[in-house]
Order: C-alpha cells, then structure tokens, then sequence
C-alpha cells in the first residue's frame, strides 16, 4: 500500500464524515490548540523580557555595580534592613572600578531621580525620568539621537547643562516644535536641549520615553545625588567571555574598598541581566511545564478518543479488509493502511490545531499586554506529535485489522 | 498430451491416488493444482466438524472444473484452501509445483496475489472505490508502479467489455457488471487459477449466461478456471465437473457424462 494512496484515503474518509471526524479529532485539537498558543506566548513574553527588558533596562553584557539590586522580588525585611546598613556606593568606588577595568570595557557612572519639567511652552505634565550620566551610558544602553546628538566627554568634564530628551518628553514639551536648542526646565534648573532620543516605547511599565540625560557633573548632579548615594555604576563587556572577569574585577576593587574580610559577604551588588533573569527563568520554568503537562493530558485523551473510532472503522470496514487480504495484502500492508489512516486523521487535528493555537496566540496578544511569537519548531513539533498520537492510537486498532481471518472477515456485512 | 488426461476424468479413489502421486514428492509440472488426502476440521465449540475427510485431487493447466456438491459438502471448504485462505488441518496442497499446504499467512498472502484469481458470489468489490481502483487492487499488493498498473488494470477492464465503465463505483453499476469488474481484477495479476465461488448466485439467469460466457471464453484462450456451485446447471458449462459429497469426492466427470447423469 502506497503511502500516497493511504493518505489520500484517510482525508477521503474525512471528508465524507465531517461530523464523526470533527468529533474525533476535538481532543487533539484542541490540545494542540492550546500547546501552540502556550508556547508562543511563553516564546513572546522570553522575547519581551530577555530582549527587551534585558537589553533596554540592563544592557547586553552589562552589569551594574549597586548598593542593592534595582530589580528586587521577595526581599524579606531582613535583608532590607542589611540592604539599608550598606554603604553607598560613592563616586570615588566607582573612579577605583574604571582605573582597574581593561581599556575595551565601558563604564558609565549614573544617577536617577523623577523630576519635573518646564519650558516656555508646557508647564508640568507627568513626571520625567531625569537621569545624570557620563557619555559612554549612551553606548552600554544604545541609546540612539533621531535629531542632534549626545553630549561630549568634555561637556561632562565641564559640567555643561545640556541635555538629550526622549520623544515623549520633546512632544509634550515642545509642541509641534524643533526641540534642539531650545530650554527644558528639570526641577526649575534650566538646560540646553542638544538631542533627542529615538522611540523606545515601555518596559515593565518604565516610559522609557520620558527620559531625559544631562552629563554627570552638570547641574543635573544636583538633582539626583543629593543624597550622595551614588544610583550606580555600569560597565559592559566588550564580549560575552569577557564578562565574568569584569565582574570579578569590580567585585575585587570594591571588597578591597571595604575592607571586608574573606568570609563576608558581599555589601554591594553587582547586577546583571542574567541575575535579573534569573526570576523570569523560574516563572517560565512553571509555564512551560504547565503549558506542555495540560495539553498533553487533553492528548492522552484525544488517543483514546482516535484509538475508540478507530476500533469502530475497523468493525465497519471489516469485509473490506477480508477483500484486501484475499487479494494479497499481507498483515503488514493492513497495518500500514490503518496506522497511516490514523495518523493522518491525527495530524490533520492538529494542523487545525496549529491553525487555532496562533489566532488564540495572537488574540491574546491583541487584548491583553502578553505579546505572542509562533515558534517555527513548536507547528512542526505539534503536528509530529499529532502523528505520533495516531500512530499510538491506531496501532492497537490495525493490529486487530490484521489479524483477522479473510475467510471470516469476508463473511461480516 | 494434457488433453490425454483432461478426457479422462478420474473415476475410483484408487485410479485418483496414482495419478496425485506419492506424498511428499513435487507433481509432475503438468499439474496446477495437486490435493493429497486433504483434510480439515472445525472445532464448534468442543464438537469437532470434519468438513473435508481425505480429498485426492489433481487439476492440470487450462482446465475448466466445476466442484459441485449440496450445502454441507464441504466445497466451500475445499474451496478456501484451493484459494489459499485457509490451511488444511492434515494432507498436501501443491499448487504450481509448490507445498502451500504449510505456509505462513504472509507467505500465503503472496500466493493468493500471484497465482489466485477470485470471482465472489458477493462480488466482494470496495464500494468507495472505482471500477479502475477496484482493478488496480491486487498489484497495489504486488508492489507495482502507478502508471503500469492503471496500464493493467484498463486492459482487464477492456478485456470484459467495461472499457466505459471504468470511473463508475460499483453501486454505479448493474449486477452483471460488477461481476465483470470482479472478474478483470481476478485476471489483471495473470493468475495460475480463476478460482470463481457462485459466480451467478446472485444474478438473474440471462446474465448468469452472460458471466457464463465470459468463463467459457477465457478457458478458451487458456486460462485454468475453478467454479464452485451447487447448481447443476451452471457446471454443466465447466468441462469437467467433480462432486463433493460429505467432505469426501463423490464423482468426477467430462461434461458429456455429467450432463447425462443430471439431465441438463
């Protein structure tokens, strides 16, 4: 029996009993349905959050050097108060980290603080992101200017108040307006607009549009290290095998700065995306389990499913197998035909799953902030398990077809 | 030389033994089909049925035999293992110079697809499928290519005058006609035998003759042909006609001498 042939014959089959089939195949498809959809959501929240997020908010092979990690999950009050006995973190450690790192690593001090904005067309409006930093920041965040340019080294050295904006701000701000050269109001201390930043859109809720960087030393400094807590100190690697020798760098320069013994621990922190990710990791750890152990439980269901219409194709079409036989199928060729009928019925569920599981996929994406990305292996892998699910099912089925004595089986109506 | 030994049917067990030969040893090329003391039971439920007691028969290339006999004879039986579908329980099957009489079932699924023809009473044809599908049948099992086989099975459909039929399912189809549809798929693997079970039992007696007539024109260009019935009539057209009675042979004769005997 041609594979070709066997096929054919199983979507005739579909075809002629549209009900029956729907019946049958609902199981797998609606597991595959759900494993699809699952897996691309999980895929696009990876993609949101380990591109987006660690990319944008921490940087590629980036770490920063902190009093304590800005991204926190289940801290208990212990180890925030420890966090708060800490010492800050001064611009004098962080000069110490950049004279010990390599000449191709980046550093980049910086400080944060929400501000208000002014200028001579707006007044207030929603908070800004006032970010005090030296220029290399613009390179470890890529960090990119649609129109004019980022400050220098040696306006920073100088203190210049000039400032890079971020498009909301530069909409807000200067209504309909060419913003370079214009002044911005942060706090009542006026700067010079020099930039303003391309599109960045929300990470975890942080507008990163509403951002706005003036140089280390200007008057912004004022603003953010009032407190003379130092927000932190970023340096990237110049590759991702570079990366734990910075760190260790780092951690060095700062053990030896405070003086602490070998068995202290640590009391600064040293944050990567990895660290960050590490929570994302666990979280996605369950959702893939769920979002694989469900739908294969609805799959055990659907074999049977299959594994039942199959025993009932093989009564109906008894007779016809008796045919077969004494015309010379042999067991095996009977087999094959059941065995493929089978598995194409089941593929052919969960093709159709495959189909629903992305409009789920992207519908959820459309009405909620989830977003979704179909991964090329999960159809490939789903319609492999719908085979594989048939073949399962059908090969009890086809053993009996198989078995059965053409004298008798020609016999049966 | 055959035609020596197709006159002369085989009258008394003893003249039949001689001519089947001795167990164990391959017949004599000339032969199809040789049975030795062919036997077979059924176990019914603890009771044991003993449907064919020793059956001695030899069949030589290009016969037409019928085996007649009343329900309960045992024919349909004997038909079974001649068509290599069942397995005798004691005694030898040569067919086409090989033992099939202990074959597996694979090995005896190869047989029924090379060297077996069959024309069902029931006609037996797939009802979802074409004439032309329905034709193809046995050379999808003998493993040959899409295009020769459809070569084939066009040239069996012409050769029962369906050749405008082809396209048509079988419930497309008057009785006649599905019958000649079930014999061009008997004859498109070229089989040793046309092994025909009722082949008119479910026919109206105008096309009984029809199908009749087939028969007799392919026993004409040579083809060995084996029809089982229970009707008098209809194996009058055999050329030889042997009698099973209570699972034993009763008689084996020409034509000429059975048509006399039965008065038809």
């Amino acid at each position: 029996m041609p594979l070709f042939e066997a096929v054919r014959l199983a979507l005739a089959t579909i075809r002629v009993q549209k009900l029956k089939s729907f019946f049958t195949l609902i199981g797998v498809t609606i597991s595959v349905m759900f494993l699809i959809a699952v897996v691309s959501i999980v895929q696009g929240m990876s993609r949101y959050v380990e591109d987006d997020f660690a990319g944008k908010f921490l940087g590629v092979n980036t770490f920063n050097l902190r009093r304590f990690p800005d991204i926190q999950n289940d801290v208990t009050a212990e180890q925030w108060r420890e966090w708060q006995r800490r010492p800050n973190i001064t611009i004098e450690d962080a000069t110490a980290v950049k004279q010990a790192l390599p000449a191709d690593a980046r550093w980049a001090m910086h400080d944060v603080v929400w501000a208000d904005g002014s200028s001579d067309f707006t007044q207030g409006g929603p908070q800004i992101l006032a970010e005090a930093a030296t220029p290399e920041y613009f390179a470890i965040k890529d960090l990119n200017v649609t129109q004019g340019r980022i400050f220098t080294e040696q306006e920073d050295a100088l203190g210049t108040d000039v400032i890079v904006i971020g498009t909301e701000v530069a909409e807000r701000y200067f209504p309909n307006l060419d913003a370079i050269g214009r002044e911005l109001r942060i706090n009542r201390f006026p700067f010079r607009v020099i930039g303003v930043l391309e599109k960045q859109g929300t990470v975890f809720g942080m507008p990163l549009d509403r951002q706005v960087l003036a140089p280390f030393h200007s008057e912004m400094s004022r603003l953010t290290h009032a407190r003379h807590n130092l927000y932190g100190v970023v340096v990237q690697a110049p590759s991702p095998a570079a990366f734990d020798g910075l760190q260790q760098i780092a951690r060095e320069v700062m053990r030896k700065r405070h003086k602490l013994h070998p068995a202290e621990p640590d009391d600064f922190s040293l944050e990567s995306s990895a660290s960050a990710l590490g929570q994302w990791m666990t979280i996605k750890k369950y959702l893939v389990l769920a979002g694989t152990v469900l739908p294969a439980i609805g799959l055990v269901v659907g074999a049977i499913v299959i594994m039942n219409i199959m025993l009932v194709a093989v009564a109906e079409r008894t007779r016809e197998i008796g045919i077969r036989k004494s015309l010379g199928a042999r067991r095996r060729d009977i087999l094959a035909q059941f065995l493929v009928e089978s598995a194409t019925l089941s593929a052919f569920g969960a093709l159709i799953g495959v189909g629903l599981g992305i409009a789920l996929a992207q519908g959820v994406a459309k009405i909620s902030p989830l977003p979704a990305a179909v991964a090329p292996w999960s159809i490939v892998l789903a319609v492999g398990i719908g085979a594989g699910v048939g073949i399962i099912a059908g090969a009890y089925p086809a053993s009996r077809a198989s078995r059965l004595d053409p004298i008798i089986a020609m016999r049966s109506e | 030389m055959n035609q020596q030994i197709t006159e002369a049917p085989l009258g008394s067990t003893a003249e039949r033994q001689i001519v089947v030969g001795a167990s164990g040893q391959a017949p004599d090329s000339r032969w199809v089909i040789v049975t030795r003391g062919l036997k077979r039971d059924y176990d019914m439920g603890g009771e044991v049925v003993r449907a064919l007691r020793g059956v001695d028969l030899a069949i030589s290339r290009n016969e037409y035999v019928a085996i007649m006999g009343p329900s309960g004879s045992g024919k349909s039986t004997l038909m079974n293992l001649i068509g290599c579908l069942d397995t005798p329980s004691a005694g030898e099957y040569w067919l086409n110079g090989t033992l099939v009489s202990r074959m597996s079932d694979d090995q005896l699924a190869r047989v029924r697809n090379k060297e077996i023809g069959f024309v069902f009473q029931t006609f037996n044809l797939l009802p979802r499928a074409t004439a032309l599908h329905n034709v193809e049948l046995p050379l999808v099992y003998a493993g040959i290519t899409s295009d020769e086989r459809k070569r084939r099975a066009r040239a069996a459909l012409e050769r029962v005058q369906l050749e405008n039929r082809m396209d048509h399912r079988p419930n497309e189809l008057s009785g006649g006609q599905r019958q000649r549809v079930a014999i061009a798929r008997a004859l498109v693997n070229e089989p040793s035998i046309l092994l025909a079970d009722e082949p008119t039992g479910n026919l109206d007696s105008q096309t009984s003759e029809e199908i009749m007539r087939v028969f007799e024109e392919l026993a004409t260009q040579g083809q060995t042909v084996i029809m089982v019935t229970h009707e008098p009539d209809i194996a009058a057209h055999a050329r030889r006609v042997v009698v099973l009675r209570d699972g034993l042979l009763s008689s084996d004769d020409r034509r000429e001498a059975f048509a006399a005997k039965h008065g038809v």
